[in-house]
């Protein structure tokens, strides 16, 4: 059963993908997509029934069960707006059938992907299915083959590249800590071993290790100053992807990070990986939060806002403690349902009007009411206005802070409300000026961007205890 | 381990650094390229004598992938790419080659000592090789940033690579070495692909700030 239902939900994208690159007719394999998605996310759900086990290569315990879930749901969620943002593009003709195959066939992989790297118990098969969604993403995000889009595939690809290259380099150093202690083969890259003898590991290869650790899959997460490929591969990619990228490859790559964290703090002489990630993380909140200023472009706006966000989830993880580490996951859970639904309210406007340029889009609630209050409430949401959920885990992450770091919590909340300060004087034209650009109504789904919001919307009001017991858990185990 | 397997191994992960220190002197693409694969067959004897001494046949397949794979079809393939597409053949740099030298020797200098200190537990062939591994890596880097041509980026990031795989190999005993250098092939391949593919001359950062504005979308 255990081994049934993790094994499920890799295969099912992997079959999936296969599927996806044979069959002919874009709107079978689109539908097909949906379907794979949501047996996908129906399986993960069957996770948190089945007990926590580990095995030479797989792992399953409170952390990535949260993970897993919130992937496969918004993977789902992502497929259903995808089905009909791709029907626009093909009837303009800005994507061909054949390129389409392609398009259903990398999103299945990257979904193998994500969630390989999710269930990951050896830190080597993680790197690969790290590298593995860094690859796929990559192709997506090139596929218009616009001069811009491959400039973005470009420097993505190098960035990420040599992020994941520095990441293997931490890896290596990692299992030559672990050496002398487990000893050679297999056990000096198992994940459950390695938290279980860290004590006794070397402590000054484990501080180099993580450091070339935090360079490396910082670069993934998108942590200033390592940023420079992420809001490139959102402006230019089909805006399915900006949601995934943003919703969820950052937090897979967040998710290494905190595996690494956790290694690291059961080692008492080697340095607490806390300062270096509140450190990144605020460069990362403030430098995003005035970037926002200058932005002409929807996505990469929404990109940069990204960047906040991951910044506010890494300050919190790296503070720790039971508090700030349940802010941070209900912050990250908040910002991956917000992000996506922007992404999916601003994919649509893009298509109406035909522009991703900010000048040019105005007076969205008065042409299309619902994308433009969709995109408003989501707006109001990722700024972190009350009453939605952002507002509360902004909140838990400044209130559990507070105490223990005035200065930083300080130089946060600034960094905040600039952001706040940034989207609105942005956004306000394009909700309430005067009408501008084409004002066809929108062939919209406009269900997964509202299901988002409401669950969104829910959270803020009430969390229910189900979810407030297993967020207590995962933080219990962050340490 | 007798003296001089220990000497070998020295000297072979050593002359990998040297010949990243070529790489970084090169104006030339085609000389570039032939300096890599010089790289390659290097870390490909480095590679074969650590499978020698460990007892470890699996890694004489990673030996074999660099030398077949890096040292021979993939430089191949990119000189015939640069004939194709008509891609400049001397390389931009972005500062001059005296201060990349000097910047390379600090690399170096700084990989020994932070290696060096932090392993004085792990045996001395391990150390010596991670210590020049990072070198390697670091010298990677260094190309990366100080040239403006596409191709000797890659060139430059499958330096980084190798040694990536000296490291690898190094840590004695460690699990899913060949795994790593197949899934490290197949991203070059796919570097390889995409430079032909999408035609990629140059990089793409240029003195035009009008163009500059326009690949981001943020026209005035």
């Amino acid at each position: 059963m255990t081994i049934d239902a993790l094994g499920a939900i890799l295969l099912i994208p992997a079959i999936s993908a296969t599927l996806l690159a044979i069959l002919p007719g874009y709107l079978l394999t689109a539908k097909l997509n949906v379907v794979a998605a949501l047996a996908t996310f129906l399986t993960s759900l069957l996770l948190f029934v089945i007990e926590p086990t580990s095995g030479q290569y797989l792992l399953l315990d409170d952390l990535n069960k949260v993970f897993i879930v919130l992937t496969t749901f918004v993977g789902f969620t992502t497929s259903v707006f995808s089905a009909s943002y791709i029907h626009h593009e093909i009837e303009i003709g800005r994507l061909t059938p054949a390129f389409l195959r392609f398009y259903h066939a990398m999103y299945q992989i990257l979904m193998f992907a994500m969630n390989l790297a999710l269930i990951a118990n050896n830190i080597g098969l993680m790197w690969v299915a790290v590298e593995m969604a860094t690859l796929t993403t990559v192709l997506m995000v090139g596929i218009y083959r616009t001069h811009e889009a491959l400039e973005a595939a470009w420097k993505y690809f190098i960035l990420g590249s040599v992020g994941i290259a520095l990441a293997l380099f931490g890896t290596i150093l990692v299992y030559m800590a672990a050496r002398p202690v487990v000893g050679e083969g297999m056990d000096g890259m198992v994940w459950t071993v390695l938290v279980k003898h860290a004590a006794q590991f070397d402590p000054a290869l484990l501080n180099v290790a993580f450091v070339f650790l935090l360079l490396g899959y910082g670069t993934k997460v998108g942590l200033a100053p390592l940023h420079a490929w992420l809001p490139d591969a959102h402006a230019e990619g089909p805006t399915p992807i900006s949601a995934v990228l943003s919703g969820l490859l950052l937090n897979v790559a967040l998710y290494a990070l905190l595996r690494f964290k956790m290694m690291l703090a059961v080692n008492s002489a080697a340095i607490t990986p806390g300062p270096l990630m509140v450190t990144m993380g605020l460069i990362s909140v403030i430098f995003a939060a005035l970037m926002l200023y200058r932005r002409r472009d929807i996505k990469r706006m929404f990109a940069y806002s990204s960047i906040e966000h991951m910044g506010i989830i890494v300050f919190a993880f790296g503070m720790g403690g039971p508090l700030a580490n349940f802010a941070g996951l209900l912050h990250m859970t908040m910002h991956s349902l917000t992000k996506s639904a922007i992404f999916f309210a601003v994919g649509h406007i893009a298509q109406v009007k035909g522009t991703q340029k900010i000048a040019d889009i105005g007076g969205l609630t008065a042409t299309n009411p619902a994308l433009g209050w969709g995109l408003m409430l989501g707006v109001v949401a990722i700024v972190g206005l009350p009453p939605l959920g952002i507002f509360m885990s902004e909140f838990l992450v400044v209130s559990s802070t507070f105490a223990r770091a005035p200065w930083l919590t300080v130089i946060l909340v600034l960094g905040i409300i600039i952001a706040l300060g940034g989207l609105f004087l942005r956004i306000g034209p394009v909700m309430f000026g005067e009408p501008k650009g084409k004002t066809a109504p929108a062939e919209a789904s406009y269900v997964p961007m509202f299901t988002h919001l409401g669950l969104v919307l829910m959270a803020g009001i009430y969390l229910p205890p189900v979810l407030v017991t297993s967020f207590q858990n995962v933080a219990k185990l962050l340490g | 381990m007798s003296s001089l397997q220990f000497d070998i191994a020295h000297l072979l992960a050593g002359s990998l650094v040297l010949a990243s220190f070529m790489m970084l002197y090169q104006d030339r693409l085609y000389a570039l390229l032939n300096v890599y694969a010089l790289h390659a067959g290097v870390l490909a004897l480095s590679v074969a004598w650590q499978a020698y001494v460990q007892h470890a046949p699996h890694l004489y397949v990673t030996a074999l992938i660099a030398l077949v794979f890096k040292a021979i079809i993939i430089p191949v393939a990119l000189h015939r790419i640069i004939k194709r597409l008509g891609i400049h053949r001397e390389i931009e740099n972005v500062i001059g080659i005296g201060l990349t030298m000097m910047a390379g020797i600090g690399l170096v200098a700084l990989s020994m000592v932070v290696m060096l200190r932090v392993t004085p537990g792990a045996d001395a062939l391990a150390r010596e090789d991670l210590a020049f591994a990072l070198s390697v890596v670091l010298l990677g880097l260094l190309i990366m940033v100080t040239r403006r041509n596409a191709v000797s980026q890659v060139v430059g990031f499958m330096s980084l690579e190798n040694g990536l795989v000296l490291a690898a190999t190094g840590a004695k005993g460690m699990p899913l070495v060949v795994e790593i250098s197949v899934a490290f092939s197949v991203l070059i391949a796919f570097i390889v692909i995409g430079i032909f593919l999408f035609r990629i001359r140059e990089r793409f950062d240029s003195v035009d700030v009008q163009a500059l504005d326009r690949f981001r979308g943020e026209r005035r």
